[in-house]
């Protein structure tokens, strides 16, 4: 396969951005798409250009690290799958691909695809746990729960932070990756005792970090690679404004 | 309750108590509409009703009220949406994961209230603040001039889209939703939607259409 | 002199940890708030033992090297996390835990070590679900168990084929807590490029910012590392690309021994190799073997599609060679039959270097659904990677490096021979032996994390509670950072041809072919001399665009295999010199007549540390004998 790449090129955070075309021949569609970037850099270096830096590390889609918008989508086209699990095969011989970086004011970009994604962080730091010291925990059987709601936190814990629910929002909102965490520790009894508070402090984080707001369009649970819904963000309205309502 | 409003939450909710209401306001705007096909009589009955009952009186004010809000509350939001995001994608496929009017709630909003201002000029003007003496006929009559209709036929269009995603968004934005309840209340705002939309749009056709013939 | 104490305390096998740690030394809350940690990397192992530690009041400052701790590559562990708690009736206990592994390991672990990690299983099990880990349950709301390689019994937990990720988060939720409340400080994206050690104690790092280049230096009055294994060794591996061995080298280079660098397991059930510019390989999680049964065809070089290849005419050969433990063998064990399988022109796929993993039985008996609660995830991976469809065509699979047992030597408070440098999780050497048994990893790493440094590090620290903050103008700082600038010059300065990657795929190719699944001396001596001449051409063909203050990844490639040289030879070495079989290292020349590996206790039961000299001098070998007080030490066999 012979593809042209339109990729995103900036220097570093403070530097203007623009897109530069590289043609890219003898590509493989068995090739994933971050092995075709492999061989994009491998070839930039050897022509003493600065490769494309891009994030990525477990390439089998679970730690979330990968991002790109390709061809005006988070993770590519396919559903389901991160940047890493993309094969060429999905693409035409011939086609021009345009790589982005996630858009986000919260996820400045650091260099060329590369974004800060550390507001996801310390969302989370502001609650997304549950106060339980090293130790002190009591056998795991003496609290049953419920398979169907075990099998609910593990949905909605099986997010990977990727931020491409915020890329692909028309608002930049963080509300699904905030709304995950959320309800999956209130699916617990464990996590019920500091469930109001954890809502509030996470939702008064996200907001102040500068995500948008969110306006039920949906597309982050069609473009999220792990299939997170957004009856999540239901649960966490639900959570927040009762919790704000019992002040 | 600290704070809540000044949140991206409870914004939200203002957005979604006020647009829940206003859902209502045009269910009971479309039955005394309706009456206008049926009963000459009956409809400037309902009419004189409304202008001239006091509770009706002190709910017109709610109502503006309750428009004002929600236009206010949409624009801040829409702001800091916009905001949220300053570079944008150059290259971007949203119709691959969301409806049209989903992402164009404020642009329908805006299309709807050019029209509400015209309508209001139109009717509500008239009858409040001029000597009407017979609604009925101002408000067939101006259904009579084909591009009066054609604006209300429009306004109709970009409403009926415009609530075909605000009535499951304001029940998933208070919380009222989960994944078997979302289906239903996407086909009960769809029906919603396609019930006020034609409703409204069959009364300017029902006067319209003889006058082209 | 030996370098070598294990510290191993005196006692009843059970007692010891109980008696260890009512006898260690203690430090009051208020000399710990003084005291300050450096935690390197932030798996299991690092995310534990900072959230841990800070809990405990230490102040601890966190380095990893993604943008975020959550991506440590304990993240991708699939199938679950062992534990003792025997709710299965099955017959399971702490001993038996303790004794698997053992056994698994071929009797090359430490008998104390092994049996704190089973002892303090449970208790990771617990911590786990307390802080909302969706461990899977049972419709009565209890915890599920399902079975793994190399036992008998039902004792691992798992969440679907995620259990990494969701014990990786668990932790992470649990440093998260702590860096809001600021006894834990998180430096993200950065790589660790030196240890600093000041009057024979670690005393700090360097540490280069990855977003800005700047080089820093970080003090402490203790090290720990938790940097994970060196599997990309092989550059194509289970592991995350830029999983490196650099934190483990440095320290080597500073005085750390490091123990059987040539155990290295090779996991069974990966997708195999399907194009020259692939990556990495993706692990199918073992568990899968709880179902599928691996077979190739009894023709060689059959070419039909597996489906029409009719039952009579399979040859399941694990269940045919090991009728005891069939698809469940030990994972050294299964990935050898398949080599031997491929080897002998019995593989199947394009390359000949693959072997059936096939669902239909199981499917059949259970129905789709079933099977789909179970693996869905993994069958969709499988599908995404490959491009088939597993529920109707069997996986195709083939070994690949996967977990390094060999690391460096800690004693039992986990301490390196460099005082106050300590390293946990798959980073040392003490819990598996010459080989890990499945879902033994999480149970090591979280439990060296959780509930063993945070107790044996006291024992050192109680007695620095006069030293006071390490200030980072001492010389010793300032003549690392020197040395670690001079390297980053030096590798900029060369200026060749190639990009570090070629370099690492080419070592990969070597360390594979001469240093993997089945190892000669021939072959072990021409890797070394192959390793050598690649190491010169790097010192003179690499390239590297761009400047060293600003993000480069490039630089970063470049230091990771400048570092991988050394422990290539260094693995070589390792298994030159043990002239056995055991576990995951099978030397050729010792097996038995059926192929099976064939273990030497006489001469080879011990430990070998490695320790480093300089460039131009052989590391020189400590033996730590090993001693089976409480076990039989006995031929490891699953048939």
């Amino acid at each position: 396969m012979n593809i042209t790449l339109k990729i995103w090129r900036q220097k570093n955070a403070k530097a203007k951005g623009q897109f530069v075309e590289y043609p890219l021949s003898d590509v493989s569609p068995e090739m994933s798409f971050l092995e075709m970037l492999d061989a994009l850099n491998n070839k930039l270096v050897k022509e003493g250009t600065d490769p494309v830096a891009f994030d990525n590390d477990c390439r089998e889609g679970i730690c979330g690290m990968c991002s790109l918008y390709i061809n005006g989508r988070a993770h590519g086209q396919e559903t389901r799958t991160t940047t890493c699990e993309l094969h060429m095969r999905v693409f035409k011989d011939g086609e021009t691909i345009s790589i982005e970086p996630w858009r986000s004011k919260a996820f400045p970009v650091v260099k060329d695809l590369i974004v800060d994604r550390n507001a996801f962080d310390k969302i989370i730091q502001a609650g997304g746990f549950i106060s339980v010291n090293t130790g002190s925990a009591s056998d795991s059987n003496s609290i049953p729960v419920s398979k169907a709601k075990a099998d609910d936190a593990f949905d909605s814990a099986s997010c990977i932070g990727c931020g491409a629910c915020v890329a692909t929002c028309k608002n930049s909102s963080a509300m699904l990756f905030v709304s995950a965490k959320v309800s999956q520790l209130a699916n617990f009894p464990q996590g019920q005792v500091e469930a109001a508070k954890r809502a509030k402090n996470m939702v008064a984080k996200m907001d102040e970090l500068g995500f948008g707001n969110c306006t039920n369009t949906g597309a982050c649970e069609v473009e999220c690679p792990k299939g997170i819904s957004i009856k999540n963000i239901a649960k966490l309205n639900r959570e927040y404004l009762s919790a704000k309502l019992s002040d | 309750m600290s704070n809540l409003f000044s949140s991206s939450i409870g914004k939200k909710l203002i957005m979604s108590v006020t647009g829940l209401f206003l859902v209502l306001f045009l269910l009971l705007h479309l039955s005394i509409n309706l009456l206008l096909i049926f009963s000459e009589e009956a409809f400037n009955e309902a009419s004189h009703f409304m202008a001239t009952n006091p509770v009706i009186y002190v709910m017109q004010y709610i109502l503006a009220a309750g428009f004002i809000i929600h236009i206010t509350w949409a624009s801040m939001l829409t702001l800091q949406n916009r905001a949220a995001r300053p570079v944008k994608y150059s290259n971007n496929d949203p119709a691959e994961n969301s409806t049209w009017s989903s992402r164009n709630m404020y642009v329908l909003g805006s299309l709807i209230l050019i029209f509400l201002f015209i309508h209001i000029f139109n009717f509500f003007y008239k009858i409040k603040f001029s000597e009407v003496e017979n609604d009925y006929e101002l408000v067939t009559g101006t259904f009579r001039i084909w591009y009066f209709s054609l604006i209300y036929i429009l306004g109709f269009v970009f409403l009926g889209l415009h609530l075909n995603h605000a009535f499951h968004s304001a029940f998933q934005t208070i919380g009222w939703s989960n994944k078997i309840w979302m289906k239903r209340l996407k086909i009960i705002g769809t029906i919603y939607a396609i019930v006020i939309s034609i409703g409204f749009a069959i009364i300017p056709l029902f006067f319209l259409i003889p006058e082209l013939f | 002199m030996n370098k070598l104490n294990s510290k191993i305390p005196d006692g009843p096998l059970a007692e010891k940890w109980s008696k260890h740690k009512a006898s260690i030394k203690l430090v009051n809350p208020a000399n710990k708030k003084r005291l300050e940690i450096i935690v390197v990397g932030t798996g299991l192992a690092g995310a534990s033992a900072a959230a841990s530690l800070g809990e405990l009041g230490y102040n601890v400052k966190v380095f990893c090297y993604q943008d975020t701790p959550r991506r440590a590559h304990s993240v991708a562990a699939q199938g679950g996390i062992n534990a003792a708690k025997n709710y299965k009736n099955d017959g399971d206990s702490v001993y038996r835990l303790f004794y698997d592994m053992i056994k698994g390991g071929d009797y090359r672990a430490r008998e104390a070590n092994v049996y704190r990690a089973a002892e303090v299983s449970n208790n990771i099990i617990d911590q786990y679900t307390a802080q909302g880990v969706p461990f899977a349950r049972e419709y009565g709301g209890l915890l599920d168990n399902r079975s793994f390689g190399g036992v008998q019994v039902s004792r691992t937990f798992y969440a679907k084929g995620q259990t990494g990720q969701q014990c990786l988060l668990g932790s992470y939720s649990a440093l998260s807590r702590q860096i809001n409340k600021g006894t834990c400080t998180m430096y993200s994206r950065r790589d660790l490029l030196d240890i600093v050690v000041v009057d024979g104690k670690a005393r700090g790092i360097i540490a280069r910012n990855l977003i800005t280049g700047e080089i820093e230096r970080h003090g402490a009055h203790a090290v720990v590392l938790a940097t994970g294994g060196y599997g990309t060794i092989y550059y194509m591996s289970t592991l995350a690309v830029n999983s490196n061995a650099s934190a483990a080298w440095k320290a080597h280079k500073k005085g750390a021994l490091f123990a059987n660098p040539s155990f290295i397991q090779i996991h069974p059930t990966c997708i195999p190799v399907l194009n020259d510019y692939q990556s990495k390989l993706t692990l199918m999680s073992e568990s899968l073997r709880n179902d599928g049964r691996i077979w190739v065809p009894k023709e060689k070089g059959d070419k039909r599609l597996p489906n029409d290849i009719p039952e009579e005419e399979r040859d399941y050969y694990l269940e045919r060679r090991y009728p005891a433990f069939g698809n469940l063998v030990p994972r050294d064990v299964a990935s050898r039959a398949a080599k031997e399988r491929c080897d002998a022109g019995y593989g199947v796929g394009d390359t000949g270097l693959s072997v059936y993993l096939d669902f239909k039985d199981a499917i059949k008996k259970q129905g789709k659904e079933a099977i789909e609660a179970k693996y869905g995830n993994l069958f969709e991976m499988y599908e995404k990677i490959a491009g088939t469809n597993p529920y109707e065509r069997p996986m195709r699979i083939y070994p690949a490096g996967h977990y390094t047992m060999g690391g460096l030597w800690v004693d039992y408070n986990l301490m390196t021979t460099v005082p106050g440098l300590y390293a946990i999780g798959e980073a040392n050497f003490s819990d598996h032996g010459a080989n890990r048994l499945g879902a033994s990893s999480l149970m090591q790493t979280a439990g060296d994390g959780y509930f063993v440094i945070p107790y044996t590090i006291g024992d050192y620290l109680a007695d620095e509670i006069r030293t006071p903050k390490i200030s980072t103008d001492l010389p010793e700082f300032e003549a690392s950072e020197k040395e670690v600038l001079s390297q980053i010059d030096k590798l900029m300065a060369i200026n060749g041809t190639q990009p570090a990657k070629s370099f690492h795929k080419r070592l990969g190719k070597i360390m594979w072919d001469h240093a993997g699944m089945a190892r000669n001396e021939e072959g072990l001596k021409e890797g070394i001399k192959l390793i050598n001449e690649l190491e010169k051409e790097f010192w003179t063909d690499l390239k590297i665009t761009g400047t060293k203050d600003e993000l480069n990844q490039e630089i970063e490639k470049a230091g990771r295999v400048a570092d991988f040289f050394g422990i290539a030879k260094l693995i070589c070495q390792d298994a030159l010199n043990r002239k056995e079989s055991c576990g995951a290292h099978f030397r050729e020349e010792s097996q038995t007549e059926g192929g099976e590996a064939k273990r030497d206790d006489e001469n080879y039961s011990y430990v070998a540390a490695w320790e480093y000299i300089d460039e131009n001098t052989a590391q020189k070998l400590h033996k730590e004998e090993l001693t089976f007080d409480f076990v039989e030490v006995k031929v490891r066999s699953y048939k």
